[in-house]
């Protein structure tokens, strides 16, 4: 069987997203490459979420292109996605797995091993069989994980997956993605939650009002960013 | 006032006494009623999903029509079954005309149209909580309707409770397309129009005091499960 094409890395070259006159994003340029996680941050409403939409394929761009792997497909099929308010299905834990699993056309018997080790890696497999909408918000979001990573992504975005979490919740959270990371998923993760990008980040892109404003590793931006935006909200200065 | 409570007693009497024409009678309204809901639900149920999630030239049209069918005459309906089941109609072949077969086709043509309205509504709200999940996912047009109907099914219970009530309380279509016939088609509603006109008003009374009953019953029985289900689906 031949290996799936990467789709690493996803190009986003000069892209502008518009909705009716409201523009979200403009002339965004961003290189998602293959490595430690990449880290969007920004204040709420910087665009942050839309280039993750953009990079998934969700959206078009309005202006732009947005390649997968060298290639302008619909794209995104290699990639998945946790939104910051995940939706549960109406269905147990391990349900919420086998219905993410079902649309990967793999065997029944690797569908039950793979839903147990998935529902392990992310701490629930003693909960399977609990209505997925019963969960805590912290479990949810491992759930979302799990059903995620059930695509065997080559790429995993996190749209501020701890956002409404509190810090236990948040850490159970974060050492799934470290390790996920680990294993040589290429993490996107979209906060304005500094300390979570200062623990997570190999790369960061600060964003601002549609736009890049600075983009660097993450030991460099965090010792000194270029600008003086990008300054003032490591400061924690208010930027409306 | 004595006269109406000698007709209930009497109506009681028939009830308890197991009297065997009034339990034929009830026994083909619910096989018709029941038929007839299963039938319109597997027309209307995928019809309904996928107005709701596919978009297509004309389908407002097709919105509104089907809105407005859930109010369709019965006796309409009734006639157009009969018209097309009567021996020089398009299926008069079938032979189905004055048969509960028939009577199972008009009440599923009069109950289709409420449940793929109300399954349209239904899940086209549940649509939009689950459009960006699914997306993500990938999930095919097939495995979004199969879905969203499963993730649905407690409010789609009470749909199909609505078609179910529609059909079991219907009395003119059955009444033209059955012919009423004594021991072969002859259900509740259709007995009880004759009877009040024959003046025995205690089985007209004991019919309707069942009819009530079983449709009590079935929704007793149905909310009872969705209460069930949601315990353990969430």
């Amino acid at each position: 069987m031949r290996a799936p094409r990467s789709e690493l890395p996803i190009r986003i070259e000069d892209v502008s997203l518009r909705s009716g006159s409201v523009t979200i994003l403009e002339s965004v340029s961003v290189v998602l490459a293959p490595g430690a996680p990449t880290v969007l941050i920004g204040p709420n409403g910087s665009g942050k979420s839309s280039l993750l939409r953009l990079a998934t394929g969700l959206v078009s761009p309005t202006l732009g292109r947005v390649t997968w792997g060298g290639r302008v497909t619909t794209g995104g099929d290699r990639c998945a996605i946790v939104f910051q308010r995940p939706v549960m299905l109406r269905r147990s834990v391990a349900a919420n797995v086998a219905f993410a699993l079902r649309h990967e056309a793999k065997g029944r018997r690797h569908r039950a091993d793979r839903i147990a080790e998935l529902l392990d890696l992310v701490g629930l497999a003693a909960l399977g069989a609990r209505p997925a909408r019963r969960l805590s918000g912290g479990e949810q979001q491992r759930l979302a994980l799990a059903r995620a990573l059930a695509r065997d992504p080559e790429i995993l975005f996190l749209d501020e997956p701890t956002a409404n979490l509190d810090p236990a919740a948040t850490k159970a959270v974060e050492d799934i993605i470290v390790q996920v990371a680990a294993a040589g998923v290429k993490i996107v993760l979209a906060t304005h939650d500094l300390g979570e990008a200062r623990r997570l980040a190999g790369e960061v892109v600060f964003m601002l009002r549609g736009r890049v404003s600075e983009s660097a590793p993450a030991p460099s931006f965090f010792a000194g960013p270029a600008t003086q935006e990008a300054q003032a909200f490591l400061n924690g200065d208010l930027m409306i | 006032m004595i006269n109406g409570m000698q007709n209930g007693v009497s109506a009681l009497d028939l009830i308890i006494g197991g009297d065997l024409a009034l339990y034929a009678i009830i026994s083909l309204s619910l096989i018709v009623s029941v038929s007839a809901t299963l039938l319109a639900a597997a027309i209307g149920l995928p019809l309904g999903a996928l107005l709701a999630l596919v978009r297509f030239p004309g389908r407002a049209v097709m919105v509104v029509v089907l809105n407005a069918f859930m109010g369709l005459p019965p006796v309409v309906v009734g006639l157009a079954m009969y018209l097309l089941l009567s021996r020089s109609g398009p299926l008069g072949f079938l032979g189905l005309l004055f048969t509960p077969q028939a009577m199972i086709l008009a009440q599923a043509v009069l109950v289709m149209p409420i449940i793929a309205a109300l399954t349209r509504q239904t899940v086209e709200d549940l649509w939009v909580e689950y459009r960006d999940e699914m997306t993500a996912m990938r999930v095919g047009p097939a495995g979004r309707v199969a879905a969203l109907l499963w993730d649905a099914r407690f409010s789609l219970m009470t749909t199909l409770l609505a078609g179910f009530g529609r059909a079991a309380a219907e009395v003119g279509t059955v009444m033209i397309v059955g012919g009423n016939i004594d021991g072969f088609t002859r259900t509740m509603t259709t007995a009880i129009a004759l009877e009040t006109s024959k003046g025995d008003l205690p089985l007209a009374i004991g019919l309707g005091i069942v009819l009530i009953a079983l449709i009590i019953a079935v929704n007793a029985a149905a909310g009872a499960a969705r209460r069930l289900g949601e315990l353990h689906a969430g």
